[in-house]
């Protein structure tokens, strides 16, 4: 079987380009998102240390635990493409361990998303309570959307591999799934850097 | 199966692992760039840039298969990254210019 993430159309479909309509989609899709969270960052980025009151970012910014989720996403990027390679191979097998681990990755990093806004609450940053919290809570909730769609998708994806619905004949369907997996992984990388790590 | 192709030669997991060592080593560096920010003064923020241009090209070109792909695609996604830039840099000249807007109660 030839690759499918590679310049390989489905079987009985022909298009003008050679790339699948869902390929060329997603790629458009992503595209169109570059442009949402370039805005969520800009406004993050404009009201940056323009702050009147705390809680203050360095107050509550918990870098090694935030280190810890950008590693768990990264690695979750990883198991997907295995999960793709092994479809490919039609190791069904190898693809539903991969799948799986890669949903786990997700949902822990979206666990630890919950457990972070929970501690930002209880030190008194809300939606609400100042620029910082509601440019902060916007930007990250929405990528937190992202993944728990992600998430969703995976898992249909997972279960439809136990009824036949999903095979080494429907690769370049879950290829599609891969990237937009791993676009929510390239937001992570950005917003980590800008929002985390960039010094006040 | 029958499938219309015109493929490349395909990556194999061998390099699925070392783009993934090269983001971990990324990362690491990222992190320690923070931690040794007071030493590295100005320089932090443009080395912070760097590394994570580096994280995004890499899991771009060979996770979502860009550089083995139509480069149709790649043209899509930079116009998207592209229009994303343009949005910093015209809200940029705007606050330049104009100035912040009134943040006050």
């Amino acid at each position: 079987m030839s690759h499918a993430a590679g310049h390989t159309l489905p079987a009985g479909e022909h298009t003008v380009t050679g790339i699948s309509h869902n390929r060329l989609m997603m790629w458009t899709f992503l595209a169109s998102d570059c442009m949402f969270f370039g805005s969520l960052i800009w406004v993050y980025f404009a009201y940056r240390g323009r702050y009147f009151e705390g809680p203050y970012p360095h107050e509550v910014l918990d870098i090694p635990y935030t280190s810890v989720s950008a590693a768990v996403l990264l690695l979750s990027s990883f198991s997907i493409v295995m999960a793709l390679t092994a479809l490919e191979h039609a190791d069904m097998r190898g693809f539903r361990g991969w799948l799986l681990g890669t949903i786990l990755l997700g949902a822990l990093f979206l666990g630890g998303q919950y457990y972070e806004f929970i501690t930002f609450y209880h030190e008194g940053l809300t939606l609400t309570s100042n620029l910082f919290g509601t440019t902060f809570f916007v930007l990250t909730g929405f990528h937190g959307t992202h993944v728990f769609i992600g998430i969703v998708w995976l898992l249909v994806q997972w279960l439809l591999s136990f009824v036949g619905k999903l095979t080494p004949a429907h690769v370049e369907r879950f290829f599609v799934t891969t990237l937009y997996w791993h676009f929510v992984d390239i937001v992570w990388i950005i917003i980590f850097m800008l929002v985390y790590l960039m010094p006040y | 199966m029958h499938q219309q192709s015109t493929a490349h030669a395909q990556p194999s997991p061998a390099t699925w692992v070392r783009v993934l060592i090269l983001l971990t080593i990324a990362t690491v560096l990222e992190v320690l760039t923070y931690v040794f920010e007071s030493t590295l003064g100005v320089l932090t923020a443009p080395i912070l840039i760097v590394f994570a241009a580096i994280k995004f090209v890499l899991v771009v070109a060979y996770y979502m298969h860009l550089k083995f792909d139509n480069r149709i695609l790649t043209g899509i996604f930079t116009w998207g990254m592209l229009i994303a830039l343009s949005i910093f840099a015209a809200m940029a000249a705007i606050y330049h210019i104009y100035g912040q807007p009134l943040l006050t109660p």
